[in-house]
């Protein structure tokens, strides 16, 4: 793999042009994917934060979803929000038809912390990232809600009060790994730490 | 319902409202009047939809003192969809913003397509947890909201006529006074910021961004899905459509066409395969015949 792969970013809404920014800075070459065309020669996806409702209506309708679902198989792939509900093979708390990309053996559950004005930023502790702590900011963010053995959690958020669907003081799921699929329910581009972007270039270059 | 004090969580910062914002991005927006209008939006692709009691087109009609919507049908419209639900208050009247942030509306429009409440100030936004999107015809107007708390701007037309040419005018007027900020030499900055009538501190950041600090959409008057793709070409992050979509022949289809057209509004093959069959567009008004005090895109100070 070169050491200036070519990463695609799905372009159909959402926060495009900082993850953009945040891959080229990572030391990839950038590109926008809105046809399925774009995707011949990427070696590797995000999908970028936004409303997965609409993302995944419009996927369907570009005749994306099947390209993309292909293509999960074989490149390295990351979403951040609305992307980690993308590429979950169950959601819950959306609409009932809303179709994914899946392949990342997870429940994600949708709007988890509440409405906008729930949307908060934490410092998380990252083993796969060393120190310091990483700022995540969550927006409407999603809830990974149960994992298969197969995948492995990157981040947890402790949650003292009502989470979700349970009442508990449980670690919650925020980041997951499972192989070429990487998902985090907050927003590391909308920061300038480029150490997740750095993480996948590498997942990228070394796939 | 979160509280995550022993998590040293902050809720509601600045960010968290302008990267709400972000995500809204190279989407459209869509005035619904009622849970079915609203499912027919989501259904389209919108990001989003405003809850409001009558499109700018009926407000402009039928007259009168135009309000906050009725929070049982805010409420109605929030179960309805899964994507945000925004609201407007009047200008100024911030107890209306006040009960639209309890409803737990995602984002609130202070709005000029209201009656204002107040002729002289704004809300202080600040104060809110829900984010808050303003309109502006300049970009003194833009960075006033924005001191006052805005997380997004979305450049004014004339709602409810179905004439794009006023947020033709105010898209083009934002975005060429923000390049020629970028074009400034530092010590041309005070005098800039005294003629935008900005603050300084946000006239610096333009300056050196070469962009607004917060998302910049357009509004008003928006009909077509080459209407939509136009703005997007003159530098808006996505697009709000009132009256354009609900009162047309075929408001799905059309609510469809303008959301393909936005997102592909860089390809010409794409907006044209999205304006064909889309049956009448909303009648509309020339701005030119609405005498100036009847035009809303001039409230707001």
């Amino acid at each position: 793999m070169s050491s200036s792969p070519t990463i695609g970013v799905l372009a159909i809404q959402g926060d495009v042009r900082e993850h953009s920014k945040r891959l080229a800075e990572s030391g990839a070459v950038v590109r926008a994917v809105k046809l399925h065309s774009d995707l011949a020669g990427i070696s590797g996806l995000v999908i970028p934060g936004g409303e997965s409702t609409t993302m995944s209506i419009l996927a369907e309708r570009n005749h994306l979803l099947e390209p993309l679902r292909e293509l999960s198989k074989e490149i390295p792939m990351y979403g951040s929000c609305a992307g980690l509900i993308m590429l979950a093979d169950v959601v819950t708390d959306g609409r009932v038809d809303q179709p994914t990309i899946g392949g990342l053996h997870i429940t994600a559950q949708r709007n988890a912390f509440g409405r906008q004005r729930d949307s908060f930023e934490i410092d998380l502790d990252i083993a796969a990232l060393g120190s310091p702590a990483f700022h995540a900011i969550f927006i409407r963010a999603p809830l990974v809600t149960r994992v298969s053995p197969a995948v492995q959690v990157l981040a947890t958020i402790r949650e003292p009060v009502a989470f979700g669907d349970t009442h508990s003081h449980d670690e919650r799921v925020v980041a997951v790994r499972q192989g070429n699929l990487l998902a985090t329910s907050f927003h590391p581009e909308l920061t300038s730490d480029l150490r997740f972007h750095q993480y996948f270039v590498e997942m990228v270059r070394s796939a | 319902m979160t509280s995550q004090n022993d998590l040293n969580a902050q809720v509601a910062t600045t960010r968290v409202k302008r990267g709400m914002a972000d995500m809204l991005k190279g989407g459209v927006i869509m005035d619904v009047v009622n849970a079915e209008q609203a499912r027919i939006a989501e259904d389209a692709g919108a990001v989003a939809v405003m809850a409001l009691e009558r499109v700018p087109a009926d407000i402009r009609a039928q007259g009168g003192v135009a309000r906050m919507s009725d929070p049982d049908m805010i409420d109605e419209i929030i179960s309805a969809v899964s994507i945000p639900v925004m609201a407007k208050a009047r200008i100024g009247h911030f107890v209306e913003a006040q009960v639209i942030e309890s409803l737990g509306v995602d984002f609130i429009d202070e709005s000029e397509v209201l009656t204002p409440a107040d002729f002289t100030h704004h809300i202080d936004k600040w104060n809110f947890k829900t984010p808050f999107v303003c309109g502006a015809t300049n970009l003194g107007e833009a960075l006033r909201r924005i001191n006052e708390g805005a997380a997004m701007i979305r450049s004014k037309g004339e709602a409810g006529t179905g004439d794009v040419s006023n947020a033709t005018t105010h898209i083009r007027t934002i975005t060429s006074e923000i390049r020629k900020l970028s074009s400034m030499r530092p010590d041309e900055l005070y005098v800039a910021a005294k003629e935008l009538q900005a603050p300084y501190d946000l006239v610096v950041e333009v300056a050196r961004t070469g962009s607004l600090p917060v998302v910049l959409f357009t509004a008003g008057g928006i009909a077509t899905p080459a209407d939509a793709a136009m703005m997007m070409q003159l530098g808006a992050d996505g697009v709000f459509v009132g009256s354009g979509i609900f009162k047309s022949g075929d408001p799905k289809s059309r609510a469809e066409a303008i959301v393909q057209a936005t997102m592909n509004f860089d390809n010409p093959d794409e907006v044209a395969k999205a304006s064909r069959g889309l049956g009448e567009a909303m009648v509309g008004i020339n701005v030119a015949d609405i005498p100036v005090p009847h035009r809303l895109a001039e409230r707001g100070w």
